[in-house]
């Protein structure tokens, strides 16, 4: 009974998804039209509808309802509650309806409060909403049904993948879905604006949010998983340029152009065409990004979830939806009014040139990832990693960070190289003087010595737009910015440090006998056999210390799981405020010693801080533009005049 | 109209081309071995198990195509494939052993344990055969034709997936 409810709640969605297509494409046409005045309840309807259909499928996992062919096949009785839940979106239907659910629910809610963009305009960001959402509710009733039922129940659910009942696992794919799903409500915002040609700083706010939203959970996920790849693949790395990492980085880029080049309409009306093509971009690189990972077009080392089927219905929908976008942009951008212009030399000249830099790095990121693919067709197999990423990344890179380190401090149409001439001197004192440094007394190639540099002046000059002000007057979305773009020095300087200062080994230990890495003393005092619920390891006992510091245990393994048989090495981590040390067990030699991989890495958690940060800095952002927003609609005086933006420093 | 405005539209669609011609493509999901195509080196291995006799090339040069199986007796997958090789030898394939860095007494429990559907066994202590034929890891299987011609390298475990596939690899071989 719950499943068919569900299943019901599902197409009445569908059908509200068409009534907000239909309804506000008619809007566009004859003015008002009579569907026009139902666009809104519609959306906040399907949001409703879609969130009770979610709750359907969450109850059939709960109480394990083992007729239901998604419970019985991702599903067990015995698991504990947590993950038999998580287990309703960790499968290919369930993740589709969660996908869905968040959207309807943010067209829902923008239906619901958004009262500040033109009504037309409104209607035409819900037309295109409920045009996105319809593709999916096609996909989830026509092929991928998860309240589908078994003509027989089961006796028992055939459980779910061990190695995934894992809380990091259970909250990684909502993560990512919230952040496509923020990437969507843009998209749909400026395929609205499009259409009705209001491309105002008025759209550029409301769209905002939902960027900076979608941009915080991407960092977050990108963070995260770059650490999960760290500790649990056991080679080291923090970053392989895996056509999966790169499929969740693409998005992230447009993001990061979208959320600037929205500040420079919000507050210059300037950048009009081009924030209305990022906001496309950005959307197209979650949907690109998923087909890639999806359909198994391209081999990756953590290909998952394979299906060509599914692929081809992924890449149906982004021709639609993507092809269709670009088509109107086509036919619309020229007749959209050019925005204000202004000088190089000014805060928007800045935003634009890193605008200009991360859409090169994108193109950089895009083309050695689809490399591969285009290379194939005429039957030549490579493949692209870090000799080319990395060094034709930072000739992008580098300048866009250097320029990151002085735009915040310009004001706005213009500014005068007198005003700028000491925090400028300043800033690349520091980054010469800390370049000098490394250079005498480390060993180090070009890039982490640039990467050290820049990280250091980049650290002073994320603080320098608070310099002469009022601490407490300074507005939150600035404290947003200057905490993103310290965590962007922070991430750097760890990222530079690891690569410039890592000390490794590869050793061969007997019991009993010790190591040195770096400052580090290990010692092996024993090997020996250790089970867990559905593994067997070797444990290695490491006592490690530096100094006359007190040894400490790290314990890694080599496990070996028997269902599915499968042998993963877990690596151990002693984390030191300057940095970790990694051991991994490897093989036992004939002579019997042992296999040990160690290392020393100053400061690589520093990566993931900066990660965090970058993150938190998005969060006051939102606050702070939320805040203002309500302020304004409240009637309050703004007490920061009548451009809440960056200001004038 | 500028023309610039349809540029983004264009380069979407040469993406869309690309995909849509590589996802109709058949994926072949195994790199093609290099060995393929290339004879079995000379070579004579003394009988690792005392129930069988040892290998040679000669073995291989007979008419008839046979599997030629890496494996080790301290190798876990080796396990895991043992009664899928079973089922090959049930369906009249001929399997030729190659035991890596392995005891006589460490084969033959083995063998007790998890059956034998080895004709012969010979014993590669150095892995000198196994890096010859360019084989870089245990379980391996090769497919070898009547002339002692490698057809097909299998890298991992033989699953149950695989044995049809095999099948159809000694029958091309004919």
């Amino acid at each position: 009974m719950l499943a068919e409810l569900g299943l019901a709640a599902l197409w009445l969605c569908a059908a509200l998804a068409v009534l907000q297509l239909v309804g506000g494409a008619l809007a566009q046409r004859d003015g008002s039209g009579e569907l026009a005045a139902l666009v809104r309840p519609a959306a906040i309807v399907q949001g409703v509808l879609a969130m009770f259909a979610f709750l359907m499928l969450l109850w059939v996992f709960a109480i394990t309802d083992l007729s239901v062919k998604l419970v019985a096949t991702n599903s067990h009785s015995m698991k504990p509650l947590i993950f038999k839940l998580s287990g309703a979106w960790g499968n290919h239907e369930g993740s589709m309806l969660l996908w869905v659910t968040v959207m309807a629910m943010a067209g829902g809610l923008i239906a619901l409060v958004e009262k500040r963009l033109p009504e037309k305009t409104m209607q035409a960001t819900l037309a295109a909403q409920g045009f996105v959402a319809l593709g999916f509710y096609a996909f989830l009733i026509l092929s991928s049904n998860p309240f589908e039922r078994l003509p027989l129940p089961a006796v028992e659910g055939q459980g779910l993948n061990p190695l995934l009942q894992d809380i990091g696992l259970a909250f990684h794919p909502p993560t990512l879905y919230f952040g496509y799903v923020g990437l969507s409500v843009a998209f749909s915002f400026a395929v609205g604006a499009l259409l009705t040609r209001q491309v105002t700083p008025e759209f550029a706010r409301v769209m905002r949010p939902w960027v900076l939203g979608a941009w915080v959970f991407l960092t977050l996920g990108i963070t995260a998983g770059s650490y999960w790849a760290y500790y649990e693949l056991g080679w080291g790395g923090w970053w392989f340029w895996d056509p999966v990492e790169n499929a969740s980085l693409m998005p992230w880029l447009a993001a990061t152009a979208l959320l600037h080049s929205a500040s420079v309409l919000a507050a210059r009306d300037a950048l009009r065409t081009w924030t209305i093509m990022l906001g496309v971009v950005a959307f197209s690189m979650s949907m690109v990004g998923t087909f890639l990972v999806r359909s198994g077009i391209l081999t990756s080392v953590h290909a998952f979830a394979v299906d060509p089927e599914r692929g081809s219905f992924i890449l149906m929908l982004l021709t639609l939806y993507i092809g269709g976008a670009l088509a109107v942009f086509a036919v619309r951008a020229g007749s959209i009014a050019e925005g204000t212009r202004f000088k190089a030399w000014s805060r928007e000249g800045a935003l634009v040139f890193n605008n200009v830099m991360l859409s090169a790095i994108l193109g950089i990121v895009l083309l050695g990832t689809l490399y591969p693919l285009l290379t194939e067709a005429f039957d030549v197999r490579v493949s692209v990693g870090p000799p080319y990423f990395n060094p034709v990344g930072a000739i992008f890179t580098i300048p866009m960070l250097l320029v990151m380190g002085v735009g915040p401090l310009l004001r706005w149409r213009g500014d005068s190289w007198e005003r700028l001439k000491w925090p400028i001197i300043t800033i690349s004192a520091i980054i010469a003087v800390v370049g000098l440094l490394v250079l005498v007394f480390g060993d180090v190639t070009v890039l982490p010595l640039l990467g050290l540099a820049i990280a250091a002046g980049l650290a002073i000059a994320a603080f320098l737009p608070l310099r002469g002000r009022n601490l407490r007057r300074v507005p939150i979305a600035t404290w947003g910015m200057v905490i993103a773009h310290f965590g962007i020095a922070v991430s750097l300087f760890g990222m530079a440090s690891e690569t410039a200062f890592t000390q490794e080994k590869l050793a061969a230990v007997s019991p009993g006998g010790s190591e040195q890495v770096g400052d580090w003393n290990i010692k092996l005092e024993s090997v020996d056999p250790v089970a867990g619920p559905n593994w067997t390891a070797l444990e290695a006992r490491l006592f490690v210390s530096r100094g006359s510091e007190k040894p400490a245990l790290v314990t890694p393994q080599a496990r070996n799981f028997w269902a599915p048989p499968q042998q993963t090495t877990e690596s151990a981590l002693l984390t030191r405020w300057d940095g970790q040390f990694y051991a991994v067990l490897g093989d036992q030699a004939e002579d019997g010693r042992w296999q040990l991989r160690l290392w020393w890495k100053p400061f690589v958690t520093l990566i993931w801080y900066g990660g965090l940060l970058i993150a938190l800095g998005g969060v006051f952002a939102i606050i702070g533009r939320v805040r203002s927003d309500l302020r304004r609609r409240a009637g309050e005086e703004d007490n920061e005049g009548n451009s809440p933006e960056w200001e004038q420093a | 109209m500028r023309w610039t405005l349809w540029l983004p539209l264009m380069l979407f669609a040469g993406f869309v081309g690309l995909a849509g011609y590589q996802l109709t493509q058949p994926k072949d999901e195994f790199v093609e071995s290099k060995m393929v195509g290339k004879p079995l080196p000379a070579f004579d291995l003394r009988p690792a198990a005392l129930n069988r006799p040892g290998a040679s090339l000669a073995d291989f040069q007979d008419g008839k195509p046979k599997l030629l199986n890496i494996w080790a007796s301290w190798c876990l997958p080796c396990i895991a494939e043992a009664p899928h090789l079973e089922r090959l030898k049930e369906q009249g394939v001929e399997i030729v052993g190659v035991a890596i860095r392995d005891r006589p007494q460490d084969v033959a429990r083995f063998l007790d344990q998890h059956g034998n559907p080895y004709a012969r066994i010979g014993a590669d202590d150095v892995s000198a055969i196994q890096l010859e034929i360019g084989s870089s890891g245990v379980p391996e299987t090769f497919v070898i034709d009547g002339q002692g011609v490698i057809r097909h390298q299998h890298i991992g475990d033989v699953r149950a997936s695989d044995v049809p596939m095999l099948m159809q690899k000694l029958e091309e071989a004919r």
